[in-house]
């Protein structure tokens, strides 16, 4: 398997390391106990199409939402984390 | 910590028992009698034409009082017991695909109750009993060998873990031996115990622990199964659960419309999608575990062997291939098939702690879908919708778990009640916070296990 990183190109499996699905991004308010229980632990979890967060850890060390299928392990997009994540 | 073998992804076809049914054995659902050392005799003698299928083949019947959703180890071990133990016997196992054909036709086949932490420790110690009088339960050769479980230390801290797991199993009253690296010496000679990077200085030693045939485990459940009049139900896939005011009432099937007052879950990797026809989301992550086997060597690994420095795990399976695997290729996947680097990685922890196997050459690698949980331990519980029950969660380890998991799914289904050792294998834990079993300490999310 290999991500295209928008900064550094086409790199290899290894030099990423796997954070999870990309719903850890939008993270509710502590405010409803439930609503955070279940951001932090249940999981879509689909066999196909998904969203997962990747960290470039031996290049650019950025993080990164990849589109990819579980199924079939083909990789649709990858994008920097920083464009959905200004704040 | 490397805490011991993960022990779920097996030998494919390794053993050279045919995989259809009947290929060995003789049905008592035929008429055909129990297996015995007479028995093998008299076939012997008589161009063995006396043997017959292990189980029926049935259709599925418009109603049962129970369905169980997954025809694996653990799924097959439910129905045995719900008929043996709980008198259940209007069962139906629904399989897609055939029986046996998932995590328990594919895992490093071992047999152990190491953990440390309540909750685990009494399960495993409950479920590695009932391995001992399996074959004996079953009338079936499992091949439940208890050459013993050897995780292997490399430095002082590693060994005060190990002492203070030790204890934690002696202490559930199963068996474990603090050994120093002499004795490991004369007991696995092979190994490179002067390694510069990870030098071996001892091991714990669990002498119950080992391994067993893994495909006859599925298929000596299967058969006690049908012939207490369970219905194995194969190609035979669940497309929706029905649920009419919050009571489960049946499940709609690739062959038709089944109801039931009752129903369990046990379909490990497929778990969440499963749980998605009840609209449930679980706590699970699914993801790719690899495994591999060498070509037949003659006896040269005696025992269940862990390097405790790299994910990496190792014995010899009875017709001699080596089969070992190491660490999840962590990912969340559904491909059943793995990537190159963890390849590498396992072949590099192999020859750093055992150059010996150098020149063996590896016959096959597969993979297969681990439902892990955030904190590593598995799940047997009600679910939110009345008669709908789940079992999942075994992460890398299920195999060890098949007769405890059954027996454990089948009395939280018969009784509606969990049943002891099980307990505190709950669902919402995780919302509460009360009972994690985090096994590694590493915390109770996703992607940390």
């Amino acid at each position: 398997m290999r991500l295209t990183c928008p900064l550094c190109g086409a790199r290899d499996r290894r030099e990423f390391t796997y954070q999870g699905d990309a719903i850890m991004l939008t993270r509710p308010s502590n405010d409803d106990p439930t609503a955070f229980s279940d951001w932090l632990h249940l999981r879509d979890n689909p066999a196909g199409r998904t969203r997962d967060l990747w960290y470039h850890e031996a290049g650019c060390c950025a993080w990164l939402v990849v589109e990819r299928d579980t199924v079939t392990h083909a990789v649709h997009s990858v994008a920097l984390v920083e464009g959905e994540d200004a704040d | 910590m490397p805490a011991g073998p993960a022990g779920w992804l097996g030998t494919g076809r390794e053993i050279g028992m045919g995989r259809t049914t009947g290929a060995i054995g003789g049905g008592m659902g035929s008429g055909s009698g129990r297996f015995s050392g007479w028995r093998i005799l008299k076939e012997g003698l008589t161009g063995n034409r006396g043997w017959r299928p292990h189980f029926r083949n049935p259709a599925p019947k418009p109603e049962y009082d129970v369905l169980i959703i997954g025809g694996g180890g653990h799924g097959l071990a439910t129905a045995f017991y719900l008929a043996q133990e709980h008198g259940l016997t209007n069962v139906a196992v629904l399989e897609k695909g055939y029986l046996g054909g998932g995590n328990v036709g594919r895992n490093t086949t071992i047999v152990r109750a190491n953990y440390g932490l309540p909750g685990n420790s009494e399960f495993y110690s409950h479920s590695l009993k009932l391995w001992e009088g399996m074959e004996r339960e079953l009338n079936f050769n499992t091949m439940m060998s208890q050459r013993g479980v050897l995780n292997l230390y490399h430095s002082d801290g590693q060994r005060d873990a190990f002492a203070r797991r030790g204890n934690a199993m002696r202490n559930q009253g199963d068996d474990a031996e603090l050994l120093d690296r002499a004795a490991v010496r004369r007991l696995v000679p092979y190994l490179d115990f002067d390694n510069a990077r990870f030098p071996v200085h001892g091991g714990l030693l669990h002498r119950r622990g080992g391994t067993a045939r893994h495909d006859a485990v599925a298929w000596g459940y299967a058969r006690g199964a049908d012939h207490r009049g369970v219905d194995l139900i194969q190609n035979c896939t669940v497309t929706g659960i029905d649920i009419v005011q919050g009571r489960v009432t049946g499940v709609q099937t690739t062959r038709g419309a089944i109801r039931a007052k009752k129903v369990g879950i046990v379909v490990a990797g497929r778990s969440s999608e499963v749980a998605a026809m009840a609209g449930m989301r679980l706590p699970i992550e699914s993801h790719v575990l690899q495994a591999f086997v060498t070509e037949g060597l003659k006896p040269v690994i005696d025992h269940v062997v862990t390097f405790g420095m790299s994910h990496f795990y190792i014995s010899q399976s009875d017709k001699g291939g080596l089969v070992f695997g190491g660490d999840l290729d962590f990912y969340a996947s559904y491909a059943a098939r793995g990537n190159l680097p963890m390849v590498e990685h396992v072949m590099e922890a192999g020859m750093t702690l055992m150059p010996m196997i150098g020149k063996a050459r590896v016959l096959r690698s597969w993979g297969g879908i681990m439902d892990m949980s955030p904190d590593g331990s598995p799940i047997i519980d009600r679910t939110g919708v009345d008669g709908l029950y789940l079992n999942c969660g075994w992460c890398y380890g299920g195999f060890k778990a098949v007769p405890g998991s059954g027996f454990s799914f089948a009395h939280l289904v018969a009784t509606d009640r969990p049943h002891a050792p099980a307990a505190r294998f709950r669902l919402d834990r995780f919302a509460t916070g009360r009972g994690l079993m985090d096994e590694e300490g590493t915390g109770a999310q996703h992607n940390l296990h």
